[in-house]
Order: C-alpha cells, then sequence, then structure tokens
C-alpha cells in the first residue's frame, strides 16, 4: 500500500512483547511455519497452541477456545498468507463477538517460509481494511511498537473481539517448534485447567 | 438465516422428542453434553438446524467453510466444551488437510455429521462425483465412519460413536443417508 505509515517490525520481537505482557494465563494460538515459531522463541508457556498444519486455522481455533472458557483472554497470531486463506473467519468472528478474543496479523506481504514468493494480496489489499469491511470494527494497524503494545492494553480490557495488523520484516522465525502434536495439545490443555498434568 | 426463523415455534419445539431423525439427533447431542454446533448448511439438514437454533443450550452458527468449524470445534475441545459440526457431502470434500494437520494428529474428538449428497436419486452429477471420494478419505486415514440408512439404528450407532470419539480421542464421520432423512430429489 502506498499510503502506509507503519513501521516494519520484526515478528519475534513483536511476539515477545506481547508474551511479556501476558499475567493471567491468558491462551495463545500460533498459526502455521514462522507465527508459531516465534511464539515457540519466545518461551513456552503451557497456555501456548502451536499449529503443525491446517494453514488458516489460528483464528478459528481460538474462537474455539474462546467460546469454551469465556473468562480467558485468547489471543490468536496469524499470517497474512495463512489469514487469506480464511477470511470468511472473519465474519464469523464478528458475527460471535467474542469479548475475549484478540486477533494479531504479522502482515509481511510473503510466503517467507516457501522462498519469500509475494501474495496475492500483497500490492493490493489492506488487511485492516478487510477486517473492518467483514464487521470487526475494532481493527487497528500498530503504527510502531509501541503503539502495538497500547492497542494489546486496549483489547485485554476491552468488550468485544480486537484485530491488531504488525507490518513485519521478510526475517523466518528463530525458534523451531517441538513437532510433537500429541504433547502440544495435551500440554495446553492442562494450561488450560481441563485435563490434570500426568 | 433471518432472525425470524430462528426464533421458537410450536413446530420447532415438537422437533426435538418426536421421533424424526433430526429430534434423535438433537436429543443425542445433548445428552453427550455437545454444546457448539457450527455448520455448513445443507437442504436435508434444515429442520436439525432450526430446532438447534431453537434450543437455548446449543450455541450454533454457520461458518464460511467446514475447515473452519473443524478449527472452532477443536479448539473449544481444548479448551473443555464439546461440539460438533455439520455439512453436506461436498463440504467433507474440503477437510482432508484439516483432517490429516490437526484432528487426525493431535487425537481430537471431531464429530462429523455429513448429510448424504450424491447417491440414491442424486440429480447433480458434480454431487455424484465429489459423493466418491468421501469414505475413500475416511479409510485412507482409518477414520471411523458408519452410514446410517434406519431411523431404529440411529440413536444407538450416533450415542455409542460419540462416546467412542470421546474416550478414544478420534475423529468420527457420521453419513446421514437419504434412506434416513429422505434426501434431496429434483423436484423439491
Amino acid at each position: 500500500m502506498t499510503t502506509r505509515n507503519t513501521k516494519v517490525m520484526n515478528r519475534f520481537d513483536v511476539t515477545s512483547r506481547l508474551i511479556a505482557k501476558l499475567k493471567h494465563e491468558e491462551a495463545v494460538i500460533g498459526g502455521i511455519g514462522n507465527t508459531n515459531f516465534d511464539l515457540w522463541a519466545a518461551g513456552h508457556r503451557p497456555q501456548n497452541f502451536y499449529m503443525l498444519g491446517s494453514m488458516g486455522l489460528a483464528f478459528p481455533i481460538a474462537l474455539g477456545v474462546a467460546l469454551a472458557q469465556p473468562d480467558r483472554r485468547v489471543f490468536a497470531l496469524e499470517g497474512d498468507g495463512s489469514l487469506l486463506m480464511q477470511l470468511g473467519a472473519l465474519s464469523t468472528i464478528a458475527t460471535l463477538k467474542p469479548k475475549n478474543l484478540i486477533m494479531v496479523v504479522m502482515d509481511n506481504g510473503i510466503y517467507q517460509i516457501t522462498g519469500a514468493q509475494p501474495t496475492p494480496a500483497a500490492s493490493v489489499a489492506d488487511i485492516v481494511a478487510i477486517a473492518i469491511g467483514s464487521g470487526l470494527a475494532n481493527s487497528a494497524w500498530a503504527a510502531d511498537e509501541e503503539d502495538f503494545e497500547r492497542l494489546v492494553e486496549a483489547a485485554m480490557s476491552a468488550a468485544e473481539p480486537h484485530l491488531i495488523a504488525v507490518r513485519i520484516d521478510d526475517k523466518p522465525g528463530v525458534g523451531t517448534t517441538r513437532r510433537d502434536p500429541v504433547q502440544i495439545r495435551e500440554r495446553f490443555m492442562h494450561g488450560l485447567g481441563v485435563r490434570e498434568p500426568l | 438465516m433471518a432472525i425470524a426463523e430462528q426464533q421458537t415455534s410450536p413446530q420447532a419445539a415438537q422437533g426435538s422428542s418426536d421421533g424424526s431423525w433430526h429430534g434423535i439427533v438433537l436429543q443425542t447431542l445433548k445428552r453427550n453434553e455437545i454444546s457448539l454446533v457450527p455448520y455448513v448448511p445443507d437442504r436435508v439438514l434444515t429442520p436439525l438446524i432450526k430446532n438447534l437454533h431453537a434450543d437455548p443450550f446449543f450455541t450454533t452458527f454457520a461458518t464460511a467453510r467446514e475447515e473452519e468449524a473443524v478449527g472452532i470445534v477443536s479448539g473449544a475441545w481444548m479448551g473443555g466444551r464439546r461440539g460438533a459440526v455439520l455439512m453436506q457431502t461436498s463440504g467433507f470434500a474440503t477437510l482432508a488437510n484439516v483432517l490429516a494437520s490437526l484432528a487426525v494428529p493431535y487425537q481430537i474428538p471431531l464429530i462429523m455429521f455429513v448429510s448424504e449428497r450424491g447417491t440414491l436419486g442424486e440429480f447433480n452429477y458434480g454431487q455424484s462425483l465429489v459423493c466418491r471420494t468421501m469414505r475413500p478419505v475416511l479409510d485412507s486415514l482409518a477414520l471411523e465412519h458408519h452410514t446410517i440408512t434406519r431411523l431404529d439404528e440411529l440413536e444407538f450407532i450416533a450415542d455409542r460413536s460419540i462416546k467412542q470419539a470421546v474416550t478414544t480421542q478420534a475423529p468420527v464421520a457420521l453419513i446421514l443417508n437419504p434412506l434416513l432423512t429422505g434426501g434431496k430429489t429434483f423436484d423439491k
């Protein structure tokens, strides 16, 4: 977009800033690839869930958690390419209006992990405009890191779903999530208080 | 769906206990504490969807795609709430990736009700073709599935299959055959 005045940030840095703000065992759903690699690298928490496939489903999975546990804040971290696969989910969330769901879109305009090919939306579409058009009125670009933290704090005390979009650079994820889906799911359920530890 | 259609009508209220296939499905969901039911609609499922909307026990809503609904009930399961997804045959055909990358490897008891199009009087060639992909996909992942054709077997199969899915942490597909539901025919 030619009119953007948002700073280009870094996924790992932004993710780490988010995690540092979580004091109430908030759930965090990390989307496929770099999004959950950086969530893992920011330091594992029992309330983190890491997707190993199902591209585009970070927001729907987070919506399910939010509907199951309305008293817990639920964050979802998704890439722009992933979100493009499941834009309809934005309208579903807008219709249900879960008060405890906060969506973060990491937008670098590329499929970084597959070779940095541009997404079809990269030079023509605006994620925040799409979100607002889908019915999510509380959607905004983070201007810089401080603005991102301010938006997170505002969303954490809000009574409606929020979407925060972040322009990020083309760097790969910092860590690599341990790919054990059963362990990921079981630990997440422990973290949410659904299961007792073994 | 219009708001007016979501209100409880005498017919809708009756639907849950009149021995109809959709009444039995609704009661079986309720008995197994399945309260979250996202769906992509189907003509045959309409009375079930209407009665789910009319019953405050259920949180039921349309999603844009079937895999979105699978993601929602998977998240809900991990958060301690049970769900089921309603769809038609062509919708199931969009699910191979999410079954193989989320429901099966993470051991999530995904409960699917599939209204079967494409057989026993299908009038749309595309529906009849896509129907042929459903059981091979289920079998290729060794997923439990049952095709329900008889009203007197519906409650047993649905209730036992839901309980098995939960206790074995494995997905199940319950295929609602036209012999059970009447299906969708050319003149409807």
